[in-house]
C-alpha cells in the first residue's frame, strides 16, 4: 500500500468548462511553431536554416551551454521562417507540415541493458531532454549534473486539468518503459505522486518506483508540493521533476525508437462549446479546434496551458511544449462593473467569504479585479500554499533580491507555479509567479 | 450608470500623461475605480483572479464599524439630554449624536483623504484605500468634545508620519488611527481625559440647547474608579452621570460615557462577527487578546490591594477600549504580526499588557492604547522568531543531507 499524504491547504477553483472525456481526434496543423521561450533557462542556438527539410526528431536548435542538448523538430517537413524579436532573440521556427510521418530512427533499445549514460545520451539525442526539469530554478534539467532523486507527478489538480488517467490510457506501457529509463538516470529513487482518484493501473501499479499517494485540493498535483512533503529540497541538492505524460513521451522513444511528440490535448473553458480531447504534436496551430467552437460576441482570452500557469496565445496560436490542456476564458476587458466593492452578484467568485457564494461552477475572465497595491492583508497566501515555507516572506525576500534570507525561506524548493493560487487569491493584485521567475532567474546567474 | 460610463471615458484622456489635467491622475483613477471595476486584464502569471481587492476589504471593515459608530452616536446624544436634565424621543437623541460626530468625520476624511490622494499623485500610484478605514476609526476613538482643528492636526500628523514616511498603505509601523490618538493624547491631555471632555453639553447646530443640571458629573467609569477612595471594589460603584448606578447591562449596549465607539460592547462584537465571518479579521488576534486580558487580571485579582486590582473581569472587557482595540485595533493586518503563531503571542500580550497599564498606572485609566502600539513595534520581532523556527529547521535538514552524502 502506497505511502498517504493529506493536502488540507489549497484550493479548487470552481471554473465552468472541464473537458468531457471523449477524444474529438487528431489535428494537424499546415504549420508547426515552436517556441523556444518555452524552454525556461537555456540559449537557443540554431541548428537549422530557413528551407533545410527535417524529420520528426532532427534537431531544430541547442543549447549553447550543453551542445548534446538537441531539441527535436515534433514533424517532417521545412522550416519556412524563423522570426526573430528584440535582440534578435528567436521567437518561433515555423516548420510547414508534409504530414508523411518521416521520423528519425534513434532505434528500439531495451532499457534494462543500458546504462545510466546511455540512457541520458538517447534521450539528448532524440531532442527531447527538455522534458525533463530541475529545481532548483525550475529550468530545463542541466544533463552534466546527477540528481539526488527524480520525482513524477501522476495526476494534475490545477482548474480545469485533463484527467491523467485519461491522457496514459493506453500507453501504459510507455510510461513504465520511461520510469525504467528515469531510474537510471539517479543514484537515488524515483517518486510518483498519485492521486486517491487515480484508477490507472500503470500509474497505480508502477514498478520500480515510490508511488506516495496524495489527497487534497490543488496545488496537491504540484511535483513542487509533493516534493516538499516526500523529501524536500535542501541547498547544494538537485532534483529532476516531470508529469506522468511526459514520462510515457520518453519510453515511447525507446519501444518506437521515434521522437514522437505528440499529446493528448483537453480543450476546456467556460467559452468552449464543445469540449474535449484532440491528439496532436507540440507546435500545432489550435484554431482548427478554436473554430466555431468558441462563444461569438465577446472578447475572448486563449491560454495554452491551465488558467493559473498558462501562456496567454491568440486564436491563431499554437500548443505550447509543456502543455496538455488548451483554455478559453472571456477576456472581461469589455466589461464595466459598477460599484464591484458593494456588490452582491453571484456570479463574483471569492475564495474567501467577503462575497456570499450561490453558484456552484463559476465563469471567471481575465480582469485583475482590482488595483495592485502593497501586500496588506496576512495570512493569504498560507491558506493556499501547502508546503512547509512562509510564502509571504519569502516573496519579500525575492523583491528585496536577498539572497541569504531567500536560501533560509526555501527559495530552491519552489517553482512560480508553486505560486499561482497565492496569486489568484492575493487582494494586492501582485504577479506572484513572474516576481518568484524573476527572483529564480537572477539567483541562478549568481549562483553558476 | 452607462452615461456616466461614457463621460467618464469622454474625460479620461485628460488625465493620462499628456492631458493637461494629468497631475490629478490620481484622483480620476480612484474615482473611476470607486465606481467601476477596472477592466484591465492579467498581464503575466495567473489568468484568472478572485473577486476579493482591497476596496471589498476594507469596505467590510467599515460596515464592521457601522454599529459601534450608530451606538456611539446614540450614546452622545443620550448623555447629552440626560446631563441637561432634558427629556428627549430616542430619535432626537440619535440626531443630536449624529450631527455632534458627523463633522468630526468629515474633518478627519477631508484631511486624511487629501493627504493621500496628493501623495499618490507625486508617487504616480494609485490611492491606496487604507485610509477609508483609518479616517472613520479616528473619530471614534477620541472624546466627542475634541476640537475640530486638533483632530485636523492629529490626523494630519499621523498620516504624514506614521504612514506615508515610510512609503503608504502596507508599510507603515505603527497602527496610523492610534497614531492619532496618541498624539492627542499626549499634546492636548486636557481635551483627551477627564471628566470634562466624555459628554457634550453644548448645543450642536442649535439643537438641544440648556444648561446642565446640577447632580452632573461627566466621569467615565474607568476614571471614578481610578480617582475613588474607596479601600476595595466592592464598597465602589459604578454611578451614571447623573449620579444613578450603572448597571452591567448599561456597559455592555453603550450607555456609559466613553470614546464615541468604544461605549457599546455589544455594537462592537457585532462587528467582531462580521470581520470574523468574512474573515477579514482574524479570530486569533482578538481571542488571544481576550485571553491574554483574562490572564491578566485573574493575576491582579489574586494579589488585589485596591479597588481597581478587584475589579472582576466582566468589567476589563466591558470598560474602556479593550474590546474596540482587541476587535479593530489589534487585527489590523499591516501592524500586526503577520504569522499565525506570531498573531497569538501578538494578541496576548496585547490584552496582557492592556490591563496592566490599566490597573497599575493610575496616569493613564485606559492601557489598550499604549498596549497596542508597544506591540506594534514588538511585532516583527515575533515574527522574526517564528520564521527562525522554520529557517532553523530548514538548515537542520540540509546540514543533515550533507552529512549524509560524506
Amino acid at each position: 500500500m502506497a505511502n498517504r499524504i493529506n493536502i488540507k491547504k489549497g484550493l479548487q477553483i470552481p471554473l465552468l468548462g472541464a473537458a468531457e472525456e471523449v477524444i474529438r481526434g487528431t489535428v494537424k496543423s499546415e504549420f508547426v511553431r515552436i517556441c523556444p521561450e518555452d524552454f525556461h533557462g537555456i540559449t537557443p542556438k540554431l541548428a537549422v536554416r530557413v528551407d533545410d527539410a527535417v524529420k520528426a526528431g532532427t534537431p531544430l536548435f541547442y543549447e549553447k551551454n550543453h551542445p548534446e542538448m538537441f531539441f527535436a523538430s515534433p514533424v517532417s517537413g521545412i522550416v519556412t521562417a524563423i522570426d526573430r524579436g528584440e535582440k534578435r532573440r528567436i521567437l518561433r521556427i515555423v516548420v510547414k507540415a508534409d504530414h508523411a510521418g518521416q521520423y528519425e530512427d534513434f532505434g528500439v533499445k531495451q532499457v534494462a541493458s543500458l546504462s545510466g549514460e546511455e540512457v541520458k545520451k538517447s534521450i539528448l539525442d532524440a531532442g527531447i531532454w527538455f522534458l525533463i526539469k530541475q529545481r532548483p530554478y525550475d529550468v530545463v534539467a542541466s544533463p552534466v549534473k546527477v540528481p539526488r532523486d527524480i520525482f513524477v507527478t501522476g495526476f494534475d489538480t490545477a482548474p480545469l486539468a485533463p484527467s491523467t488517467d485519461f491522457l496514459l490510457n493506453d500507453r501504459e506501457a510507455d510510461l513504465q518503459t520511461g520510469l525504467d529509463a528515469l531510474a537510471k538516470l539517479t543514484t537515488g529513487k524515483v517518486y510518483l505522486s498519485v492521486s486517491t482518484k487515480t484508477t490507472l493501473k500503470g500509474l497505480r501499479e508502477a514498478k520500480n518506483v515510490v508511488i506516495t499517494e496524495f489527497n487534497g485540493p490543488h496545488p496537491a498535483g504540484n511535483v513542487g508540493v509533493q516534493i516538499n512533503h516526500i523529501k524536500p529540497v535542501n541547498r547544494g541538492e538537485t532534483v529532476w521533476t516531470l508529469n506522468a505524460p511526459d514520462v510515457a513521451i520518453i519510453g515511447r522513444l525507446f519501444n518506437k525508437g521515434i521522437t514522437d511528440l505528440t499529446r493528448t490535448v483537453a480543450l476546456t473553458g467556460s467559452e468552449v462549446k464543445e469540449t474535449g480531447y484532440y491528439n496532436m504534436v507540440i507546435g500545432t496551430e489550435l484554431k482548427h479546434i478554436f473554430a466555431q467552437n468558441v462563444t461569438e460576441g465577446v472578447s475572448l482570452r486563449y491560454i495554452s496551458g491551465n488558467p493559473l500557469t498558462g501562456r496567454k496565445i491568440d486564436e491563431n496560436g499554437e500548443l505550447r511544449a509543456y502543455d496538455s490542456q488548451v483554455t478559453v476564458i472571456p477576456e472581461g476587458d469589455d466589461i464595466h462593473e459598477a460599484f464591484g466593492w458593494a456588490s452582491f452578484s453571484p456570479k463574483r467568485y471569492s475564495a474567501g467569504a467577503t462575497y456570499l457564494s450561490f453558484h456552484k461552477k463559476f465563469r471567471l475572465d481575465a480582469r485583475l479585479m482590482g488595483g495592485p497595491r502593497a501586500i496588506i492583508v496576512s495570512n493569504e497566501y498560507d491558506k493556499v500554499f501547502p508546503m512547509d515555507i512562509y510564502p509571504e516572506q519569502l516573496i519579500k525576500a525575492i523583491i528585496a533580491f536577498n539572497i541569504d534570507r531567500m536560501e533560509q525561506l526555501g527559495i530552491y524548493e519552489v517553482a512560480p507555479e508553486d505560486f499561482a493560487l497565492c496569486e489568484f487569491v492575493d487582494t494586492s493584485k501582485l504577479e506572484l509567479q513572474r516576481i518568484v521567475r524573476v527572483g529564480l532567474d537572477l539567483l541562478r546567474k549568481e549562483m553558476e | 450608470m452607462k452615461a456616466l460610463r461614457k463621460y467618464l471615458d469622454k474625460i479620461k484622456p485628460n488625465f493620462e500623461e499628456g492631458g493637461k489635467l494629468h497631475w490629478l491622475h490620481s484622483t480620476f483613477d480612484a474615482i473611476e475605480t470607486f465606481l467601476f471595476v477596472p477592466n484591465n486584464t492579467s498581464r503575466s502569471g495567473v489568468h484568472i483572479h478572485d473577486a476579493r481587492d482591497s476596496k471589498r476589504t476594507m469596505t467590510i471593515v467599515i460596515v464592521a464599524l457601522i454599529p459601534a459608530l450608530l451606538m456611539g452616536m446614540y450614546s452622545v446624544g443620550l448623555h447629552h439630554y440626560m446631563a441637561l436634565g432634558l427629556e428627549a424621543s430616542i430619535v432626537t437623541k440619535f440626531i443630536y449624536g449624529f450631527l455632534a460626530v458627523l463633522p468630526h468625520i468629515v474633518v478627519s476624511y477631508v484631511v486624511g483623504l487629501g493627504i493621500e490622494f496628493a501623495i499618490a499623485q507625486v508617487r504616480k500610484e494609485e490611492v491606496a484605500e487604507g485610509f477609508l478605514v483609518t479616517g472613520i476609526l479616528i473619530p471614534m476613538i477620541v472624546p466627542v468634545d475634541t476640537p475640530l482643528w486638533m483632530i485636523a492636526v492629529a490626523t494630519a500628523f499621523a498620516v504624514i508620519f506614521a504612514k506615508e514616511v515610510f512609503g503608504g498603505t502596507g508599510y507603515n509601523i505603527f497602527n496610523v488611527a492610534l497614531i492619532t490618538r496618541a498624539f492627542l493624547f499626549f499634546s492636548y491631555p486636557s481635551k483627551m481625559s477627564g471628566d470634562q471632555v466624555w459628554v457634550r453639553t453644548a448645543d450642536t447646530f442649535g439643537m438641544g440647547k440648556g444648561t446642565v443640571i446640577d447632580a452632573y458629573s461627566g466621569a467615565t467609569p474607568l476614571g471614578q474608579l481610578a480617582t475613588t477612595g474607596a479601600g476595595s471594589f466592592g464598597e465602589f460603584t459604578f454611578l451614571g452621570i447623573t449620579g444613578e448606578p450603572l448597571r452591567i447591562s448599561d456597559m455592555f449596549f453603550g450607555f456609559i460615557p466613553g470614546s464615541i465607539g468604544e461605549v457599546s460592547t455589544f455594537a462592537i462584537l457585532l462587528g467582531a462577527v462580521l470581520l470574523i465571518a468574512t474573515g477579514v479579521g482574524s479570530w486569533k488576534t482578538i481571542l488571544s487578546v481576550f485571553l491574554g486580558g483574562a490572564v491578566a487580571v485573574v493575576l491582579v485579582n489574586l494579589f488585589a490591594q485596591n479597588a481597581i486590582m478587584e475589579m472582576p473581569m466582566q468589567y476589563h472587557f466591558l470598560l474602556g477600549g479593550f474590546a474596540f482595540g482587541a476587535v479593530f485595533m489589534a487585527t489590523d493586518p499591516v501592524t500586526s504580526a503577520r504569522t499565525e503563531k506570531g498573531k497569538w503571542i501578538y494578541g496576548f500580550l496585547i490584552g496582557l499588557l492592556a490591563i496592566t497599564i490599566r490597573v497599575f498606572n493610575p496616569g493613564y485609566p485606559e492601557g489598550m492604547m499604549l498596549a497596542i502600539l508597544f506591540m506594534n513595534a514588538f511585532a516583527p520581532l515575533i515574527d522574526f522568531y517564528v520564521i527562525d523556527g522554520n529557517i532553523k529547521r530548514r538548515m537542520k535538514r540540509a546540514a543533515v543531507a550533507k552529512k549524509g552524502q560524506q
